[in-house]
């Protein structure tokens, strides 16, 4: 599996998966057209500033909420390249991981990095870089099965693969 | 070491004796759910599969409840996805507008849960068959389309979190109240990626609908499950509704639990979760200033049932809603709806100025019929208070009982019934 580096994108507790894709917006399931309102309500200028590549970081529960894949949909096809919590509300966790988006739970990054810091993150062994501020925590690295999934792109690639 | 209620269903569909907490299992399922919203994304990833149609026509079932009747024409387009999918595999179990209701409320009615089952759903508040004594969980679209081309599950085995429920509520405290009080007490994350199991005499005190309400907000805890002890309540509701066979699981007394709590549902009060979390809960005797609102959302998947219908038709009769107010009544399914018009209720709503919808999800999750301006309050008895949820980002949700919600939109203020 590769690494993932970028720019972070810091947000706090319970961001829900209403406000990473609010559900008027539920009406369309296409990846481009949710990723144009992807967190909308939380951070109005969040789509107009990322970049692919970049980081979402935020404190406990991510995506909590709504059972919508919409939600890591929007996400990923915003550009972003992992998200890292503190921890993550189940469901989201098991959309992210059956849609190909790669997620890391880890407390001391959660807090250890800031908006706009640049961070590198190795999927295999968990370790996350904060090069901006020459710091590095180590994640919870994804049980093999998990690693495969994501390096397929998605549960139902990995299905199709392992049949 | 014993087994929980939820571990012993777990091990049962995983062909085990025996399995503990943390451990990865794949589970045979007995029912796989969406809706018009879960379903279109579940049936494109499972057109990428090299399968053959759907695992058993019998156990899926698809209920089109949060934008129809079609609130527009992309709505439309995604029902007819569902629809189209649902004759070409010949699903049994699929749900038109003027048969459907609110999955969660529609599902039990049906008879399609039953204690023992595991059950799938692509809709978070799946978690409410827990209140039957299944095992019951929300997924996303790509885990329904797994469950549906193969019939099966992988889960880890969760942790638990014991409730032992104990005395009588009091007149204008239901289930709704409990299960705030619950959140409020643990937190929106209190027990997460945990099963949350219900237990002791005070159960025997909560109608079937008051424990539909609470495994539904489950998930307002971040539970992967909520269930219930099997009792003979549960039983007469099984054997009204269903001919499916049913399997009473029970804790093992040695059954291992991160946490237990032990709640004494006499001295529990109308409690009402501020904005913007579920877990902001106050009772009404702590709130000391006046919240004037601007409209009242009596229905949902938590609270659309015919005791929440009968409770708000209660406080309603002889009363009416606050000048300037909208009160928005939606009864869960036809049925309810059904029984709503024969016993009277709805007649008592259109007289008091409240309005009566066919079943949908709509205002909820604002997806329309009632969304809010900029600046307006909402008193909802549905189970999110997220910033944005019911319609602007300056907007405020309430999440209350069928009681509080009605006495509220008499006064126009937040309210309960024994302030009238």
């Amino acid at each position: 599996m590769k690494a993932a580096k970028g720019i972070v994108f810091k947000y706090g507790d319970n961001v829900d998966t209403d406000v990473i894709i609010p559900a008027r917006y539920l009406n369309s399931s296409d990846p481009e057209e949710l990723a144009a309102h992807c967190m909308e309500d939380i951070d109005k200028d969040f789509i107009k500033n990322v970049k692919q590549g970049d980081i979402i970081v935020a404190d406990k529960n991510f995506g909590c909420g709504s059972s919508r894949e919409h939600a890591p949909i929007a996400i990923k096809a915003a550009g972003v390249s992992c998200v890292i919590a503190e921890t993550f509300a189940r469901i989201f966790y098991r959309n992210a991981i059956n849609i190909g988006l790669p997620i890391i739970e880890c407390p001391e990054a959660a807090k250890g990095i800031e908006q706009g810091d640049e961070v590198e993150v190795c999927f295999e062994t968990g370790i996350i870089k904060n090069l901006t501020k020459g710091t590095a925590f180590k994640g919870q690295a994804f049980p093999e099965f998990m690693q495969k999934i994501i390096a397929a792109e998605g549960l139902i690639n990995y299905i199709n693969h392992s049949s | 070491m014993g087994m929980t209620m939820t571990q012993k269903i777990l091990a049962a569909h995983a062909g085990l004796l025996k399995v503990e907490a943390g451990q990865l299992i794949e589970a045979k399922l007995d029912l796989v759910l969406g809706n018009d919203i879960t379903s279109p994304v579940a049936i494109k990833e499972m057109d990428k599969m090299k399968v053959n149609g759907v695992f058993d026509k019998d156990k899926i079932a698809l209920v089109p409840d949060h934008f129809v009747p079609n609130k527009d024409i992309k709505s439309a387009e995604h029902c007819k996805c569902v629809r189209e999918f649902a004759r070409r595999n010949e699903i049994t179990n699929y749900f038109e507008v003027g048969e459907m209701g609110i999955e969660h409320a529609l599902l039990p009615e049906k008879g399609l849960t039953v204690a023992g089952d595991v059950i799938i759903g692509a809709d978070s508040h799946t978690c409410t068959y827990g209140a039957l004594g299944a095992f019951s969980t929300g997924v996303g679209s790509t885990d329904m389309a797994a469950g549906m081309a193969t019939g099966k599950a992988w889960f880890k085995v969760p942790a638990a979190i014991k409730f032992n429920l104990i005395g009588k509520p009091q007149k204008w405290v239901s289930g709704k109240d409990v299960i705030l009080h619950i959140i409020g007490m643990i937190g929106v994350d209190g027990a997460l990626y945990k099963s949350m199991e219900f237990t002791g005499e005070g159960v025997r005190n909560l109608t079937m609908d008051d424990r539909f309400t609470i495994a539904n907000m489950a998930i307002e805890a971040g539970g992967k499950n909520g269930i219930f002890e099997v009792d003979d309540l549960a039983i007469a509701y099984m054997k009204e509704h269903s001919d499916k066979p049913y399997t009473i699981y029970e804790a093992d007394d040695d059954a291992v639990y991160d946490e237990e709590y032990t709640i004494d549902l006499s001295t529990l009060r109308p409690t009402i979760a501020f904005p913007h979390l579920p877990e902001n809960t106050k009772t009404i005797d702590e709130i000391t200033e006046e919240i004037k609102i601007d409209q009242v959302v009596i229905g949902s998947c938590t609270n659309g049932r015919i005791d929440d219908m009968r409770i708000a038709a209660e406080v309603l009769k002889d009363r009416h809603v606050a000048k300037g107010m909208r009160c928005i009544v939606i009864p869960a399914t036809q049925a309810i709806y059904m029984q709503a018009m024969e016993e009277g209720l709805l007649k008592i709503f259109i007289e008091a100025g409240a309005i009566v919808s066919t079943p949908t999800c709509g205002p909820c999750l604002g997806g329309y019929m009632g969304i809010l301006a900029e600046g307006e309050r909402c008193v909802s008895t549905t189970n999110r208070n997220f910033v944005g949820r019911m319609g602007h980002v300056n907007s405020e949700i309430y999440l209350a009982s069928p009681a509080v919600a009605a006495a509220s939109a008499v006064t126009g203020r937040i309210s309960c019934p024994c302030q009238l």
